[in-house]
């Protein structure tokens, strides 16, 4: 076996993790958690699977974001759709995504097409429901008001009522984009890439990688996290000033 | 390796939940069927209901004990926002190299999936009860152990009952991984496709798919049953 570091991986790890050579890097260190000289040597590896994890997340929101709206406006106005909507949304949330990944083979094959269809059908449920649950908190009082100042139903809608729902879009946006990003990591059994790759599949999988791979999706949630909540407050301002 | 499957194969994955197909991965041998499907679905919910009750114990007492002094806010929803942010496969495939495969081994580590969501609806079910209800069952002499299981709990049953159904499907989903960790579930059928093939891998899928929605629907009629007629009263 020449001069190999074999990880205690292989032996605990039952058939999926096999025996890794990870070089001399950890040699000093047995059974070690986490390989400083691999991680600094090797980090550059995370840069591709990140990209890659970018690419399904954010079309894949984007997509849920935008239909899921779209839902919301529409049973917004036609009130009888709600229940079905809800309904349907919920039933695509709660098939795993493990198993939606598969269902979908036969259909749209291996790839990042199915990991975005599946990832933006889950969100769809978080967006709706958080999308309508905002538009009927809106008091009565500040719609007649609207009215009463000669605003069309239109107007209405994007001047008074979407501007007050506005924070729970954003906690349901919120939900769904880090799930999402957690989620996105099993892309990997679909041949999708991601981060998931340095987690689990062909590539050198170790607990260094595993752990690098999971902060970075964590950092990522945490950043996308932090992003939403500044354009509430953005878009917010006025919860600033009642406030203040 | 699986590449683009045809339509038909739904159709095959059908005849394997039921009974045992041989296909070009199993070598003559006929494998799946009625008895392993079934075999692997009470795997599949023994590891769901062993998390879910672990996750339970924890975080459900702990929860309504935040909501009902009404402390420790930043706990209960900051580890419900952070929980999601977890990577199950991280988590998996961890516990795999580090800790041991097995059950007692990856049990409770489904159970921290599942603990986020339980806590956080309990918190803010249990601390968005009217006080004027709690200030009255105090009033008329109620230990605080008794407001909480007596006033608190069941005005919060909606919420409560939001946090476990999520925790379930969480738990029921990533327990699809779990044979990575060595557990058997239905997730085998998916994952060992050099032993059950095409036909197994769509099986698998749909068992988990219909386990989930089985599941959710069942803790959505107990949630009903669980209500109290007044508050549905309410809220129709």
């Amino acid at each position: 076996m020449g001069n190999p570091f074999v990880l205690a991986a292989g032996e605990v790890g039952g058939d999926f993790f096999k025996e890794r050579d990870v070089g001399d890097l950890c040699q000093a260190q047995t059974q070690h958690v986490f390989c400083f000289d691999w991680a600094r040597e090797n980090i550059d590896r995370f840069e591709a699977p990140t990209v890659q994890h970018l690419e399904i997340v954010i079309p894949a929101l984007v997509i849920g974001f935008v239909v899921a709206f779209a839902l919301a406006l529409l049973a917004h106005r036609t009130r009888w759709l709600q229940p079905p909507l809800l309904a349907a949304t919920g039933i695509l949330y709660t098939i795993p995504s493990i198993a939606f990944f598969f269902l979908l083979l036969p259909l749209t094959g291996l790839g990042r097409d199915t990991a975005i269809i599946v990832l933006s059908a889950y969100t769809l449920q978080i967006i709706y429901r958080n999308t309508i649950l905002g538009l009927n908190n809106v008091p009565a009082a500040v719609k007649d008001a609207a009215r009463g100042m000669g605003l069309t139903p239109r107007q209405i809608l994007w001047k008074v009522e979407l501007p007050l729902a506005i924070p729970e879009i954003i906690a349901g946006l919120r939900v769904a984009v880090v799930s999402t990003i957690a989620i996105a990591t099993l892309a990997v059994l679909i041949s999708a890439g991601g981060l998931g790759t340095e987690m689990y599949g062909s590539n050198l999988t170790f607990p260094t990688s595993i752990i690098i791979a999971g902060a970075i999706v964590m950092l990522m949630a945490l950043a996308f996290d932090a992003i939403l909540l500044l354009v509430q407050r953005l878009t917010t301002p006025w919860r600033r000033a009642a406030r203040a | 390796m699986i590449g683009h499957l045809p339509l038909a194969s739904f159709t095959g994955a059908i005849e394997f939940i039921f009974s045992p197909q041989e296909s070009n991965v199993t070598g003559g041998k006929k494998v799946g069927g009625f008895d392993k499907s079934m075999e692997l679905l009470i795997k599949h919910l023994e590891v769901t209901v062993l998390a879910l009750a672990i996750a339970l114990v924890i975080a459900l007492p702990l929860g309504l004990y935040l909501g009902h002094r009404g402390k420790g806010e930043q706990l209960a929803v900051g580890l419900g926002n952070a929980g999601r942010a977890i990577p199950e496969l991280a988590v998996i495939a961890l516990v795999a190299v580090l800790i041991g495969v097995g059950l007692p081994n990856v049990a409770p580590v489904l159970a921290i999936l599942g603990i986020p969501p339980i806590l956080n609806n309990a918190y803010v079910g249990v601390s968005q009860v009217d006080r004027a209800a709690v200030d009255a069952a105090r009033g008329i002499g109620m230990s605080e152990t008794a407001i909480i299981r007596k006033v608190e709990l069941p005005i919060a049953i909606p919420t409560v009952m939001g946090g476990i159904r999520s925790a379930a499907i969480a738990i029921l989903a990533t327990a699809t991984i779990a044979p990575l960790a060595g557990v058997e579930s239905l997730g085998d059928f998916i994952l060992n496709r050099n032993v059950y093939g095409e036909n197994g891998l769509l099986a698998g899928a749909i068992l988990v798919a219909l386990l989930a929605l089985a599941i959710e629907g069942s803790l959505a009629l107990l949630q009903r049953r669980l209500t109290s007629d007044g508050l549905k009263v309410k809220t129709a």
